[in-house]
């Protein structure tokens, strides 16, 4: 029997503002263990939260930027319970009213893990809906050593945003590809830095089989706290495999809250107690009504860059770029930019394009975002190439050099002495010398052998050790040939 | 006359002139308090040392320049203790000002201590407090009421000049009316609750405990206003409350008395002391006239869902894991937990804690608390369309007397009655002043109650300050005794 995943997953972010959701600690990734904590983020006696108002704008805008129905009414609920790492025994969250409803990420192929991308589901172009996206504070980090625990509270307070997809997903590539696609949104907008390293994209994971054609779902299981996008793939594959195996074997699957160790590679169960609970939300009487409309959606719209697909059309219209090229430039807002100021200046945008994808991808490092050299460089290159000075296979040599050197092309042609050999009066007297030196080719190509000239050509370049410049030698010996009647 | 008997307002000429120092002020009080406080117990904790030092620097010019005052003990100070009455959180040293304390030093107000109330400000008679039992000068056998007991018997035996209380459904006016002094529950948002421990976030306010209406107006003067750190706290203009005390007219004045307020039940001498004082400030030239708030019969019930519930929540961070006394004999997390809390919390608080959390239980949210959430607005409603036909409203503050002490401990719901008339207020959001009018032949003060509608302090005010000096108000000094 064929069987089919149902999948839904809920997304934590952490939001890109200085200071923490409810108090005007700085957020800091690394800083020495309770040193960024004040009253509020404690949960001390008598402290009171005061909303953060750039996370309201980033969480409206992300809404904005998904499609989601901002809600002109916010509020925020206190979720009820008690863990060490939570300083008030409650969480403040959105309960009923989150601020953003509905909304959708649009899967595209690249999205897709590379094994994948010429599936047909990565052709698909599915859009994968959204539920709620809300706003929430993070809790701090319980820390165990032997026979006894601390709490770090730095990160307690921080701003979460929680995005929630529909059941929509039907393969763990879909799950990788929407959480790609989700994080290139969440990037684009500047909204988070989405570093899955720091934590600040975190993933819970829904998952069910059914067989195929069956109208029920099947019984669903949680896996909670997947910190990497391959993580979340390769757990949803084994726990598929693992429901599937279980219905194959006549057996039923009982609902339940699993983590995956990726280590083992598996799934395993929580201890039920730890979420068997009864949150009590209720709205929190310190926090006032969120009202969004005026101010707050006007200052999300301001932030709104171009998004991905839009600029995936552009690019392509705009500079002649096939879709792979477009897509690949636009997977990285950087690189778009990157790419345009290059074009402005370069008479062929679609070479610019093909040594920033082929070339320096090739050799960019990962952990640089930044590109090192300026765009200018890329537009000389091809500039040089456009004007016959270099060939192909030497412009692909000089973007290596480029990047770990940090020259520019004219400089690195120069000290390699790498330039074509342009002058007409030396190919003039190489051209010469070639016919002479190649009677029976002469007289082929004389005899109408046209290609015998490949021949004639190919002692030119040897001679100058490549540095000619093809399209003259070429032209010169039909011209010389043509000479000699 | 002994100078612990002044008023603040009497106390600031003084200062001015330089006719008496900070030092002498503060010293005079504090031997006051060394004679007083064994026999009335209004102090958690005194700061001599600090106060001093503080008196000799301070400017006499500022607003409160030099004036002592006692804090309730769920106020923040930074570097003092604040138990909230509480063994839980025995040990605890807050690191931090309420916004009111920094608006009283800014104003040159000297801390002098931290007074006694019931835990976490749950009672209405300071007996649930883990510091023992503070008593009311008027008769050393019966409770001084609360849960500002503290902060009035204080104020009433002249232990302190002024305080600062808090009030959810009572606590401010309900302990002044019982002691004898005046005592004002500001509009909810008026003043800042930044600082102030939570039991119910939305109907806590941090308000004035003093000998005149007067000084209450002073004192209100000081603490309000917006505070970015409260989110609830209002962007409200502070109108000048003491230079506006005497700009009333009681002509085309309605005030109005509530029939809800005069149920079976409530005690003859006080029924009596109200209506004389009604007559009074008709004989003053106001029009008395008898409204209705129909939803009141449902303000205690629905009180005890909303309150509770809240502080089912905001007494959740006391758990012993950051602050605060913890079990020392435990086997889990589950289990420190539960001693902790067990150990720390007292019968009362532990009750609202419980009932709190069943209101909010799945099943029964909808049943209580929602329910609660629109009763409370139509109680909002009683009051809104009344303040159309009046300006304020004439009312006892408690239908009984000052009770003794033990009399109604074993009773929460007789304990939960002591409040019935100053809840609604807090439901409202509106302000509400207790002023005394009167004496029971026992010798007990008696306190009339004036509600205004919201922002409208400067009415009540001003009409309990015509009061006062229509009859010639002189704070009395308590026997301190046991009758």
């Amino acid at each position: 029997m064929e069987y089919e995943a149902i999948i839904g997953l809920e997304v934590h972010v952490q939001l890109k503002t200085q200071t923490k959701l409810f108090c005007g600690c700085p957020i800091e990734y690394g800083a020495l263990p309770n040193s960024r904590v004040c009253p509020i983020c404690l949960g001390l006696p008598g402290a009171l939260p005061s909303p953060n108002k750039q996370a309201i704008i980033l969480t409206i805008q992300t809404g904005l930027m998904l499609g989601s129905e901002i809600a002109p009414r916010g509020k925020f609920d206190r979720k009820n319970y008690f863990y060490p790492d939570m300083p008030k025994n409650y969480q403040i969250s959105q309960y009923d009213q989150p601020l953003c409803k509905g909304g959708a990420v649009q899967l595209y192929p690249l999205a897709f893990p590379k094994d994948a991308q010429k599936d047909p589901q990565a052709q698909s172009r599915k859009k994968i809906r959204l539920v709620r996206i809300h706003l929430e504070e993070d809790v701090g980090k319980s820390f165990h050593f032997g026979d006894y625990s601390g709490i770090d509270f730095n990160r307690a307070g921080t701003p979460l945003m929680e995005i929630v997809s529909e059941a929509d997903i039907r393969s763990p590539e879909e799950a990788f590809a929407y959480l790609t696609a989700l994080r290139q949104i969440l990037r684009y907008g500047n909204v988070s830095d989405c570093d899955m390293e720091k934590g600040q994209l975190r993933c819970d994971v829904n998952v069910s089989v059914k067989p195929i054609g069956e109208e029920k779902w099947g019984t669903k299981c949680e896996i909670k706290n997947l910190n990497s996008i391959s993580a979340v793939r390769k757990a949803l594959k084994y726990e598929i495999q693992r429901q599937i195996h279980i219905l194959e074997l006549g057996g039923e699957i009982s609902q339940e809250t699993l983590r995956w160790d990726d280590l083992k590679g598996q799934t395993f169960p929580m201890r039920t107690k730890e979420y068997a609970h009864d949150y009590r939300y209720f709205p929190d009487p310190d926090l006032l009504t969120i009202l969004t409309e005026g101010e707050l959606i006007e200052e999300a719209q301001k932030r709104i860059p171009e998004l991905p697909e839009e600029k995936k059309q552009r690019l392509s219209q705009h500079y002649g770029l096939t879709e792979y090229q477009a897509s690949v430039l636009a997977s990285d807002p950087q690189l778009a930019d990157f790419f345009e100021k290059a074009a402005a200046q370069s008479a062929n945008k679609v070479s610019v394009a093909n040594f920033l994808i082929n070339d320096y991808l090739a050799v960019a490092s990962e952990s640089e975002t930044a590109i090192p050299i300026p765009p200018e460089y890329f537009s000389e290159l091809s500039n040089l190439v456009d004007q016959g000075k270099l060939h192909m296979k030497q412009a692909k040599e000089i973007v290596k050099l480029m990047v770990t050197e940090k020259k520019s092309p004219t400089l690195i042609v120069q000290e390699k002495g790498l330039a074509q050999i342009t002058s007409l009066d030396t190919l003039d007297a190489i051209c010469k010398e070639a016919i002479e030196a190649n009677p029976k080719s002469v007289a082929d190509y004389r005899s109408g052998k046209t290609a015998a000239i490949n021949a004639i050509k190919g002692y030119v370049m040897k001679k100058t050790k490549g540095q000619a410049n093809p399209k003259i030698v070429h032209e010169l010996l039909e011209k010389k040939l043509h000479e000699l009647g | 006359m002994n100078l612990f008997e002044y008023t603040i307002s009497e106390l600031r000429r003084l200062l001015v002139r330089k006719e008496l120092s900070p030092t002498e002020l503060t010293e005079a009080l504090f031997s006051r308090i060394a004679e007083v406080e064994p026999k009335i117990n209004a102090y958690n904790y005194i700061n001599h040392e600090r106060a001093i030092e503080r008196a000799k620097t301070v400017n006499v010019d500022l607003p409160l320049g030099g004036i002592p005052i006692a804090i309730k003990d769920n106020i923040n100070v930074r570097a003092e203790p604040c138990r909230c009455a509480s063994k839980i959180l025995e040990g605890y040293l807050s690191p931090y000002n309420a916004t009111v304390i920094e608006k009283l030093i800014k104003a040159g107000a000297i801390l002098v201590g931290r007074t006694n109330m019931d835990e976490f400000a749950m009672g209405s008679s300071t007996e649930n407090s883990a510091t023992g039992l503070t008593k009311n000068p008027w008769d050393l056998q019966r409770v001084p009421g609360g849960s500002s007991g503290g902060s009035a018997a204080a104020v009433a035996s002249h232990e302190a000049f002024c305080a600062l209380g808090s009030d959810t459904g009572g606590s401010i006016r309900q302990p002044a009316s019982f002691c004898g002094c005046v005592g004002l529950k500001p509009t909810y948002g008026r003043v800042s609750r930044y600082g102030l421990t939570a039991f119910a976030s939305s109907l806590d306010q941090i308000g004035p405990l003093t000998k005149t209406v007067e000084d209450a107006a002073l004192l209100l003067e000081v603490i309000s206003g917006f505070d970015p750190n409260d989110n609830t706290s209002e962007k409200m203009p502070v109108p000048r409350f003491s230079e506006l005390l005497e700009t009333l007219s009681l002509k085309n004045m309605v005030l109005g008395v509530p029939k809800e307020y005069f149920i079976e039940g409530i005690d003859g001498e006080v029924r009596e002391a109200i209506n004389k004082a009604i007559a009074h400030f008709e004989s003053l030239g106001a029009k008395i006239e008898e409204v209705s708030l129909p939803h009141t019969p449902y303000a205690v019930a629905t009180y005890y869902i909303l309150a509770t519930a809240e502080a089912s929540a905001n007494l959740a961070r006391f758990d012993g894991i950051r602050y605060g006394r913890r079990s020392k004999h435990y086997e889990d997390l589950l289990d420190y937990y539960g001693k902790t809390r067990d150990e720390g919390f007292g019968s009362e608080v532990k009750r609202r804690i419980l009932l709190g959390t069943y209101v909010l239980s799945s099943g029964y949210y909808d049943a209580y608390y929602l329910r609660a959430l629109k009763v409370k607005e139509k109680i909002k409603q009683d009051f809104s369309s009344v303040f159309k036909k009046c300006q304020a409203l004439l009312t006892p503050t408690s239908p009984f007397c000052a009770f003794r002490i033990g009399e109604k401990s074993n009773d929460p719901l007789q304990m939960y009655l002591a409040d019935i008339f100053t809840i609604a207020v807090n439901l409202a959001g509106i302000c509400g002043l207790s002023i005394p009018c009167g004496q029971s032949t026992e010798g007990l003060p008696i306190g009339l109650q004036i509600i205004g509608p919201a922002w409208k302090e400067e009415v009540i005010l001003a009409l309990g300050h015509l009061y006062q000096k229509s009859t010639g108000w002189k704070p009395p000094i308590p026997p301190l005794e046991k009758t």
